[in-house]
């Protein structure tokens, strides 16, 4: 077999849709960027775009911009809105990689990140903090992050271990586990919340989802969760498409599937623990967000992974901005906007390409 | 070149042995046919050369090399797989699932490049399948999915090849163009290949060697014209002198006619 017949039609296709979904990859890149300096220009003190931007310039190491803005200006900027858009981009990230993980690993267009008791965990976690005599005042720091850390992880360790049969862990098995442990913890969650007392607002607003309280020292905590675990799982982004065969073809091919699983698994869990610890379980997200990036570019995990990744942010940007100005000084929850907003974008899709996308 | 073995194997599900002190053994350029009923443990057999499922006791050699020492990466270069008619996954392209052969030869952080791609196509020239390159591989037929993975496993550069069921649910003409093919590569490439057949007269016209299994035991192996006999085709499927020589090679060949002694139920 000679070289020169790799030029004929079909290699040329396929390397066209490389190339067009690497572009893709970088057009997002400064989309997101752009939206980020946008969204730190907008709020209830409107900063002009150009503003924003010397400010943001004026901050990077080496550059010294003559200041023609109040500080009061530069505080907004950088100490309020600016940690609140990165903190949304990151969860927005974390929660559609997630998702793009899960989908792929249980080979189920139905999974999200919630899947197998984060969310629940975190939930039961964040309440018993919310319900603690001790106050974040008292102690100094905010306990609820931590709670509701723990208490996703735990959940998540005990739904896997009671999903192992003998030395594997099938998928059925976890999602179903999942699935009734989420029920028993969402029902604690529940019969909590009505013998809450006053505290039930706080509580409620909490688990519908929220970044107005994120600042710097949180993003630099959930920064290297979302990082470390999403690399973690581009990294065995080729694998996950041999797993999509199912498991006895992926072992045939060479892919240790149940330590393949327990890695993706422990890693999506991780950057979703981060997440939702400090903004709470906003939904939605981690299900439409990979099943749209399937329709636009397809289902390779090496493409829809880091195309997840950016749409996701992009999208938590804009979801949050609708939230704190829609209905401003009111701020609408965060999971509220992502359903209003994605659910009819996504059925748009979803008629407008019929194709099989799983 | 590589010598497979099976030594005393028993194989099963949740240590329920289904098939006991199995003895098999498979050469280089040689292809070896197992056949045998429904549900006597054909694809076991291959699940547990593959390493899918452990064995109860024995031991399952490649070389002289017991497969349990060998990591799974290691053994997916050594034995590949043409599985029973597996559902794919739908959204990929039949470029995608050939590629996919390529995995246990890449690296964490490695993805394919030029040689990878040309051995797609190769394989894919050789098994008359370039022109679905870009379909996906739901509207694709039985027999043209059979022909991509086995093009999948001409990828995967084994010099071992285990196939379950090549020729189920396709036409006659599909059949013989696919095992002519498997024999042309397992003689030209010195490949060692076990097929689970169940088309007595395909074994028998294809097969070097055969092993008839039933009831958990090896029946009967040799050549065809040793394991498909009269007495044993009776002893095993229950079904009365129909081995007749082929008449034009002479070997044994199935010839069935409707029950004529049997009482049938009026």
């Amino acid at each position: 077999m000679s070289f020169s017949s790799i030029t004929t039609e079909p290699i040329g296709t396929y390397f066209s849709g490389r190339r067009r979904r690497l572009y893709s990859i970088l057009g997002l890149c400064i989309a997101l960027i752009v939206i980020a300096v946008l969204a730190a220009g907008v709020g209830s003190v409107h900063i002009p775009l150009v503003t924003t931007f010397s400010i943001l310039v004026d901050k990077l190491p080496l550059v010294d911009i003559p200041q023609s803005w109040q500080s009061a200006v530069s505080t907004i900027v950088w100490e309020i809105r600016l940690p609140r858009v990165i903190m949304a981009a990151l969860v927005g990230a974390a929660l559609a990689v997630a998702g793009a993980t899960y989908q792929g690993l249980f080979r189920n267009p139905l999974a999200d990140p919630y899947l197998i008791g984060v969310a629940q965990g975190a939930s039961l976690g964040a309440v018993i903090g919310f319900l603690l005599p001790a106050t974040a005042q008292s102690l100094g720091v905010d306990i609820i992050p931590l709670f509701a850390f723990v208490g996703a992880l735990v959940s998540t360790a005990v739904v896997y271990i009671l999903a192992r049969v003998g030395k594997t862990v099938p998928v059925t098995t976890l999602i179903l586990a999942g699935v009734a442990l989420g029920a028993l913890l969402g029902s604690i969650v529940s019969y909590l919340i009505i013998f809450s007392g006053e505290k039930m607002h706080g509580i409620i607003f909490w688990l519908m989802g929220s970044f107005a309280l994120s600042q710097w020292s949180e993003v630099r905590i959930v920064l290297p969760y979302v990082v470390v675990g999403t690399a973690v799982i581009i990294i065995f982004s080729r694998m996950l498409n041999v797993v999509q065969l199912d498991e006895e073809q992926a072992q045939q091919l060479g892919v240790s599937v149940e330590r393949f699983k327990l890695i993706l698994l422990a890693a999506a869990t991780l950057i979703t623990a981060a997440s939702v610890s400090f903004v709470g379980t906003i939904g939605f997200v981690g299900i439409i967000i990979p099943h749209t990036v399937r329709l636009i570019w397809g289902a390779d995990h090496r493409f829809l992974l880091p195309l997840s990744m950016l749409t996701g942010a992009i999208f938590m940007i804009l979801a949050d901005l609708i939230a704190r100005t829609a209905m401003a000084p009111t701020e609408i929850p965060i999971g509220v906007i992502t359903a209003i907003c994605g659910a009819p974008f996504f059925l748009y899709l979803l008629r407008r390409r019929k194709k099989v996308i799983f | 070149m590589i010598e497979l073995e099976m030594q005393n194997i028993s194989l099963g599900y949740n240590s329920q042995p289904i098939l006991r002190d199995i003895n098999l053994k498979a050469s280089p350029s040689e292809l070896v046919g197992l056949i045998g009923p429904n549900g006597s443990g054909k694809s076991t057999i291959i699940k547990a050369i593959s390493r899918v499922i452990a064995p109860i006791a024995g031991s399952i050699l490649l070389d002289g090399k017991d497969i349990t020492g060998i990591s799974r990466i290691e053994l997916a270069r050594l034995v590949g797989v043409v599985p029973q008619m597996p559902l794919l996954p739908s959204a990929f392209t039949a470029f995608d699932i050939v590629l996919m052969g390529r995995n246990p030869h890449l690296g964490l952080f490695q993805s394919e490049g030029q040689r990878d791609w040309a051995l797609v196509w190769q394989a894919m020239d050789r098994t008359i399948t370039r022109p679905l390159a870009n379909r996906r591989v739901n509207e694709l037929s039985g027999g043209e999915i059979q022909c991509l993975l086995i093009a999948r496993v001409l990828v995967q550069e084994t010099k071992v090849i285990l196939l379950d069921e090549p020729t189920a649910n396709l036409d006659i003409g599909r059949q013989l163009e696919i095992l002519d093919m498997i024999k042309t590569l397992c003689v030209e490439n010195s490949y060692t290949v076990l097929a689970a057949l169940h088309d007595l007269n395909l074994a028998a016209q294809y097969c070097n060697r055969l092993y008839l299994i039933n009831q958990g035991r090896i029946h009967a192996q040799g050549t065809p014209a040793e394991v498909i006999t009269d007495q044993n085709i009776k002893e095993v499927y229950g079904a009365e002198e129909c081995v007749y020589p082929h008449p034009i090679n002479s070997l044994p060949a199935v010839m069935v006619r409707a029950s004529r002694n049997k009482k049938t139920k009026t």
